[in-house]
């Protein structure tokens, strides 16, 4: 039996992440996952989003993929843009930002590896994938 | 006003404001615009009411961390309550809650801002 997967395909418009939201919430529900773990997977999949419409440089659309397995949850958020160097990226520190000059912003990253179990980036020229998985509590 | 500030409301010289919806840049900004309205004219306390934010993300708080930084100038503070618990799992990655307060209730805000 081949794994189900949910496929969405998102204009680059204010709010779209949050359609994205709304089938995790259905998904979250559907897979018996607990309100904590719905509310962290909503939350990094917001940021996927909006950093995938923001720095992809892209007029395309971005994709997302839910992977439904035995044990977990596997989301996709896929973008055909200019790609990033993760290196350069740097932990924010709210004691780096506060009455300084610093923008305040660039949590997004931070918070994706903070609520999600596992997560990788795959960047190049053609674009950036972000997989994260999260892990069914028994 | 904004949509997505559903009432504001002072209480012993703490003014408080009730959002409602998505906390995101245009959300962050409208409450910015009221607090900074609020500081020009001698306000330093403020109280937000998040019962109906359920969702938030990291471009509307960190207008949030503008508030606060420009409340240290006052020597002001800003506190939050009715956090859905994501919400305030988002604030403590932050680190906003080294800087802020969260409270479970209105009264207990009222007493301990």
């Amino acid at each position: 039996m081949t794994t189900p997967t949910v496929e969405l395909k998102l204009p680059i418009l204010p709010n779209m992440e949050l359609i994205a939201t709304q089938t995790a919430d259905i998904i979250a529900n559907h897979m018996h996952l607990s309100e904590e773990q719905a509310g962290e997977i909503t939350m990094a999949l917001i940021e996927a989003c909006i950093n995938a419409f923001e720095h992809s440089k892209t007029d395309g659309n971005v994709f997302i993929h839910f992977i439904i397995e035995e044990d977990s949850l596997v989301v996709k958020v896929i973008d055909l843009g200019i790609g990033f160097d993760k290196t350069k990226v740097e932990i924010p520190k709210i004691e780096n930002k506060i009455g300084k000059d610093e923008r305040k912003r660039g949590w997004g990253l931070q918070l994706i590896q903070e609520l999600m179990d596992s997560v990788e980036f795959e960047s190049n020229a053609d674009g950036t994938t972000v997989t994260m998985k999260k892990n069914i509590k028994q | 006003m904004s949509s997505f500030i559903k009432n504001t409301k002072e209480v012993n010289q703490i003014v408080i404001i009730e959002t409602d919806g998505y906390l995101n840049k245009e959300g962050g900004e409208a409450i910015a615009a009221i607090c900074y309205e609020k500081i020009k004219a001698g306000q330093v306390k403020f109280l937000i009411n998040m019962a109906t934010t359920k969702v938030v993300n990291s471009i509307g708080v960190s207008i949030l961390i503008e508030i606060i930084e420009k409340l240290q100038e006052v020597d002001g503070k800003i506190g939050y309550y009715n956090l859905a618990p994501i919400v305030s799992k988002t604030f403590n990655i932050m680190g906003l809650t080294k800087y802020s307060t969260v409270f479970s209730t209105e009264e207990e805000a009222l007493v301990d801002l």
